[in-house]
């Protein structure tokens, strides 16, 4: 992959996570100003669902991008794209934070407080945002070379801890019985098992290598 | 081109106008009732906003029981944000599939513990007694209100219809459950048919309503077309829609979500802000149109109507039956 292939794509990357705000942010300003129903009648729930949507969507792709370049080696570029993906989840986790501690929470702290000691959705859903806080911080190319790949990679396996404990705060949001995260939680669970799978099998390739080259 | 721009409104302007116009009809009105309230004359006090498709007007008294001192919610959202599971789980997915419910003929059987079964024509149904406007609040369990202006009459009038005897304790409601006209989808994960249910002394409460219609009108598939019930104190899901049989029964029937889920929902599930969903504090709610940053408003007990339905649980604990 050419340099400027990486440049193009990274650039249609970004548009593609930041269209959606953009959207969001149109909506919102048309819902103040000429259109009231510009998010629909509910629009607090609108933007809750809209971005916690988004989180999780991204959070699989970033995900999907080691079990990927597994697969398909001559898609290796593609982990010059992570980073920036799981940066993209962290943005809407902020996003989808804000809306809860504005516009349900109305900045109330015993609120706040009072939702995360009895509500468990919320605790799950806090747990998975305090999870990417450190991955976000450590996204830096200073971090990785302070911390040394390998404590990198292990404090990075955070992102499934973050994930799955995303999808139990969906889960736990939805009114029992609604299946509507079935379709999110098939999806990691299908990176989660391929994850072990896929790396025992780049490992043999790797040890089959080795042994033909003797 | 300024006269061309003029004309050329956006619909999104038109609604908050007809909004206010209705406001604007609906308390004027609401001030005349107190001056001449004379049964049986036609009311069209809160009427639906213009140029959407008319629907068959319904011939409404008004009624003493009717909440004053309410902004009714738009007839476009009551109409499209709706919780009907049967047609889709998602809040729009009524109002884009109900169009396949067949509302006649249609019949009400009534079982159980009473004097004779018999079977309630619609349309019979409809004639049994004058259709009164009753603006109610509207709370879901889920923490969103409306404020809607419901067309019916007392459930306790077809009740005495019905002729229950003595022993009939509780009464249930089951709505149609039909897969060629419905689309019970699996994702809704309930047992159909979707089932509820009162204590007698609640369904006989004057607030609790037989529903047919809303903003003057036949209701609109995706509202629980063609007869519903509505008890206002309670959150949504006890009001059953598109009902096709009831029960009397000796002891509490079965009723969907709380056979579902038993921790979440009681089986009395009266709106109560003191005791929480264990998903949401019940202490807010959303105003369902209201612009984003001023949606909250405080839940009241019995959704605003403990003056009239708190004596039916004296001595009973809410936080254990809520």
């Amino acid at each position: 992959m050419s340099k400027r292939w990486i440049v193009a794509l990274k650039v249609a990357a970004h548009a593609a996570c930041l269209a959606p705000v953009a959207w969001l942010v149109w909506r919102l300003w048309l819902s103040v100003t000429t259109q009231p129903g510009a998010l629909g009648p509910d629009p607090t729930h609108t933007v809750t669902f809209f971005t916690g949507r988004g989180t999780l969507r991204l959070l699989v792709i970033t995900l999907a991008v080691t079990p990927v370049r597994r697969l398909f080696p001559k898609l290796g570029w593609l982990v010059r794209f992570r980073r920036m993906l799981g940066l993209y989840a962290f943005f809407y986790a902020c996003l989808h934070l804000t809306t809860y501690v504005w516009l349900y929470a109305g900045f109330s702290w015993s609120a706040m407080v009072d939702d995360i000691s009895q509500r468990r959705f919320i605790t799950a859903g806090l747990a998975a945002w305090l999870m990417l806080l450190p991955l976000a911080l450590t996204s830096t190319t200073w971090s990785i070379r302070k911390l040394g790949g390998k404590n990198w990679n292990r404090l990075h396996w955070l992102t499934y801890a973050a994930a799955i404990s995303g999808v139990v705060h969906y889960w736990w949001g939805v009114k029992s019985g609604v299946k509507t995260p079935l379709t999110i939680t098939v999806v990691l669970g299908v990176l989660l098992v391929a994850r072990p799978i896929l790396k025992q099998r780049s490992a043999l390739s790797v040890q089959r290598s080795a042994a033909s080259d003797l | 081109m300024l006269t061309l721009k003029k004309s050329e409104i956006p619909s999104s302007e038109i609604t908050p106008k007809q909004t206010y116009m209705n406001r604007r009809a609906f308390m004027t009105s609401a001030a005349a009732a107190g001056v001449a309230a004379v049964a049986g004359e036609r009311m069209s006090r809160v009427m639906r906003p213009a140029g959407v498709e008319a629907a068959e007007k319904l011939t409404l008294v008004k009624s003493p029981l009717s909440t004053t001192g309410v902004t009714p919610t738009s007839f476009e959202d009551i109409t499209h944000y709706n919780n009907f599971y049967e047609f889709g789980v998602d809040k729009g997915d009524p109002a884009r599939n109900a169009g396949k419910l067949q509302t006649r003929p249609w019949s009400v059987q009534v079982e159980g513990l009473v004097k004779e079964k018999k079977t309630f024509d619609i349309d019979a149904l409809l004639k049994l007694k004058p259709l009164e406007e009753r603006v109610y609040r509207h709370r879901c369990v889920e923490a969103w209100s409306m404020v809607i202006p419901w067309a019916g009459y007392s459930l306790s009038e077809f009740i005495n219809a019905c002729e229950p005897l003595p022993s009939a304790k509780f009464v249930q409601f089951i709505s149609l459950a039909d897969r060629k006209t419905e689309i019970l989808p699996f994702e809704a994960g309930i047992s159909w048919p979707y089932q509820e249910g009162l204590r007698m002394d609640e369904a006989m409460h004057p607030l609790t309503l037989l529903t047919f219609g809303l903003y003057g009108e036949v209701l609109p598939n995706q509202d629980g077309a063609p007869v519903r019930v509505v008890v206002p104190w309670k959150y949504g899901f006890k009001s059953a829609k598109s009902i096709v049989k009831v029960k009397f029964v000796k002891s509490q029937p079965s009723t969907t979500w709380n056979d579902m889920s038993p921790q979440e929902y009681g089986f009395y599930s009266n709106v109560n802000p003191n005791v929480d969903h264990p998903r949401w504090s019940q202490k807010r709610e959303r105003v369902i149109g209201a612009p984003i940053f001023r949606q909250l408003q405080p839940t009241l007990m019995f959704n605003g109507y403990a003056d009239q339905v708190a004596s039916l649980y004296t001595g009973m604990d809410l936080k254990k039956n809520f």
